[in-house]
C-alpha cells in the first residue's frame, strides 16, 4: 500500500493519471449535475410553506458541504505535507483552496438569495451564515499566506501550517457562533436515525451533492496538475512533456 | 536557569524599548475613544457598546503589538541560536508570547477600567471586565504569535497577519463580549468565563507548537 502511496506521491506520476481521470470525472459531474437539477427543479414537489422558494437548496446546500468538505482536504492534506514532507500534497491543499472560497463564496450568495422571500433580508447575522463567512475568511487568509512568500516551499509549508491551526479552530468557531445567534434552520438532511426532507426532495439533494462532488474531484486534478507544472516546470520530465509532438 | 536568563532578556529589553511596548496600549486608549466621537455621547448608547468596543479595541491591540513579537530576533540571528539551543523551542516561544503579554497586554487590562468608565460602564461589573479580559488577552497574543511566526521572514508582513490571525479570534471575542455585557446587566458570568478559560488552557497547551513549526518553516528559508 505504501508503495502506491509513493507513487502517488511523484509528480510525473500523479500528472498522467490525473490526464487521464479529469474527463470522467468533469463528464460525469456534469451528467449527475443535469440530473440533479432536473430532478431538483421539475420532478420535486414545491414545499408546502416556501412554494418553489426553497429549490435553491440545490445549490446551497451542496455548495455548504462542499466549502467545507474543501477544508478538510486541505487539513488532511496540510498535515501529510508537514509529516511525509511530501510536496504534491502542498500542491493538493493550494489548488483546494480557491474552490473551497468559492463554494463559500456560493453558499453564501445563494443563502443571502434565499433569505430575502424567506426571513425578509439578504443579511441576518445568523449562526451558520456567520460561521460561512469566516470560513470565507480563513480561506482567504490561507490563499494571501500561501503567495507572500517567493519561495514555493516555504510559503507551502506556512500555509500548511495555518491549515492545522484554523482546522482545530473550526469547530470552536462554529459552535461558539452557534450559541452566539440561531435563526438558521436546524439541520435536516441528517437528523440521528433518519431525516426530515421528504424523500421525494431528499434524493435530487443527495444526488446533486454527488455532482459536486465529482466536480470538485475533476476541478481539483485539473487544478494540481497545473500547481505541478508549476512548481516543476524546471525538471527534465516537464521539459519532456513540452518537447513531445 | 537559562529559561530565566530568556526571560530577563526580553523583560530587559522591553524596558530599553519602552516607547515600542506602549504603541499598543496608546492604540487602545486611542480607539476607544474614537467611540463616542464617531456614535454619539450618549450615556445610554455608550454603555451598551461598552462591552464591543473594548474587546474589539483590545483584540486590534493585541495584534499590533504581536507583529514585532519575532522580527528583531529573527533579523539579528538571536532566533536561530534559540534554535539550535538545547531548550525546547516551544518552552522557548511560550516564554517569549508570556512576557511579551505581561510588558503589552497586562497594562491594557489595567487600563482597561479607566476606558470603560469613560463609556459609562457600571462600575460594579469592573471586576468581571478585567477577569474576562485577563483571561481572553493571554489566547490573543498566543494566536497571534503563531501569524507572527508564520510570517517573520517576510518583509511585508504589517497587514498580512490580522488577515490570518482575525478569524481565528472569533471565539474569544464572541465570548469576552458576552461575559462583559452579561456583567454589565448583573447577570450570571460563569459560562462565558469558563469557556474563555478553557480556550486560554487549548491555546496555552497546543500554541506553542504551532508557533515553533511557524519559526522553524520561517528559519528554514
Amino acid at each position: 500500500m505504501f508503495t502506491w502511496f509513493h507513487k502517488l506521491a511523484s509528480p510525473p506520476y500523479f500528472y498522467l493519471l490525473a490526464e487521464r481521470l479529469v474527463p470522467w470525472f468533469a463528464w460525469a459531474s456534469l451528467l449527475i449535475i443535469l440530473a440533479g437539477l432536473y430532478g431538483g427543479l421539475w420532478l420535486a414537489p414545491p414545499d408546502y410553506q416556501q412554494g418553489d422558494g426553497f429549490r435553491i437548496i440545490y445549490i446551497h446546500v451542496p455548495s455548504a458541504w462542499m466549502s467545507m468538505f474543501a477544508y478538510a482536504v486541505m487539513a488532511v492534506a496540510a498535515a501529510i505535507g508537514l509529516i511525509w514532507r511530501m510536496k504534491l500534497a502542498h500542491a493538493v491543499s493550494a489548488a483546494a483552496a480557491p474552490l473551497g472560497a468559492s463554494f463559500a463564496f456560493l453558499a453564501l450568495v445563494t443563502g443571502s438569495l434565499w433569505g430575502k422571500p424567506m426571513w425578509g433580508t439578504y443579511w441576518v447575522w445568523d449562526a451558520r451564515l456567520t460561521s460561512e463567512l469566516i470560513l470565507l475568511f480563513l480561506y482567504v487568509g490561507y490563499i494571501a499566506l500561501n503567495q507572500a512568500f517567493e519561495d514555493q516551499r516555504t510559503g507551502d509549508r506556512a500555509s500548511a501550517i495555518l491549515t492545522l491551526v484554523g482546522s482545530v479552530n473550526l469547530p470552536i468557531i462554529h459552535y461558539s457562533v452557534q450559541w452566539w445567534n440561531t435563526l438558521h434552520q436546524g439541520p435536516t438532511v441528517f437528523v440521528g436515525t433518519g431525516s426530515d426532507i421528504a424523500p421525494g426532495m431528499l434524493v435530487p439533494l443527495l444526488v446533486m451533492i454527488a455532482g459536486f462532488m465529482l466536480y470538485f474531484a475533476a476541478f481539483v486534478m485539473k487544478r494540481i496538475q497545473v500547481e505541478v507544472l508549476r512548481r516543476e516546470r524546471n525538471t527534465n520530465w516537464v521539459q519532456e512533456l513540452i518537447d513531445k509532438p | 536557569m537559562k529559561l530565566a536568563a530568556l526571560v530577563r532578556r526580553d523583560l530587559l529589553l522591553a524596558y530599553r524599548r519602552r516607547g515600542d511596548v506602549a504603541t499598543p496600549v496608546i492604540f487602545f486608549v486611542m480607539v476607544t475613544a474614537l467611540f463616542p466621537l464617531a456614535l454619539s455621547p450618549e450615556p445610554a448608547l455608550l454603555r451598551t457598546l461598552a462591552p464591543g468596543v473594548i474587546w474589539v479595541a483590545a483584540l486590534l491591540a493585541g495584534l499590533i503589538g504581536q507583529g514585532s513579537l519575532f522580527k528583531s530576533d529573527y533579523e539579528d540571528g538571536t532566533l536561530e541560536q534559540l534554535l539550535l539551543s538545547p531548550v525546547s523551542l516551544e518552552l522557548v516561544a511560550l516564554l517569549r508570547v508570556l512576557t511579551h503579554w505581561l510588558v503589552t497586554g497586562l497594562p491594557l487590562v489595567i487600563l482597561s477600567p479607566l476606558m470603560a468608565m469613560l463609556l459609562f460602564y457600571p462600575a460594579s461589573a469592573m471586576g468581571m471586565l478585567i477577569a474576562s479580559l485577563l483571561l481572553g488577552t493571554p489566547v490573543l497574543s498566543l494566536l497571534g504569535a503563531v501569524g507572527a511566526a508564520l510570517t517573520v521572514g517576510l518583509r511585508r508582513s504589517g497587514l498580512l497577519l490580522p488577515i490570518l490571525i482575525l478569524p481565528l479570534t472569533v471565539p474569544v471575542l464572541i465570548f469576552g463580549a458576552r461575559a462583559t455585557a452579561l456583567a454589565s446587566q448583573g447577570e450570571p458570568v460563569a459560562a462565558p468565563l469558563y469557556l474563555l478559560a478553557a480556550m486560554l488552557v487549548l491555546a496555552l497547551t497546543l500554541a506553542p507548537f504551532a508557533i515553533a513549526a511557524g519559526l522553524r518553516v520561517s528559519l528554514e528559508s
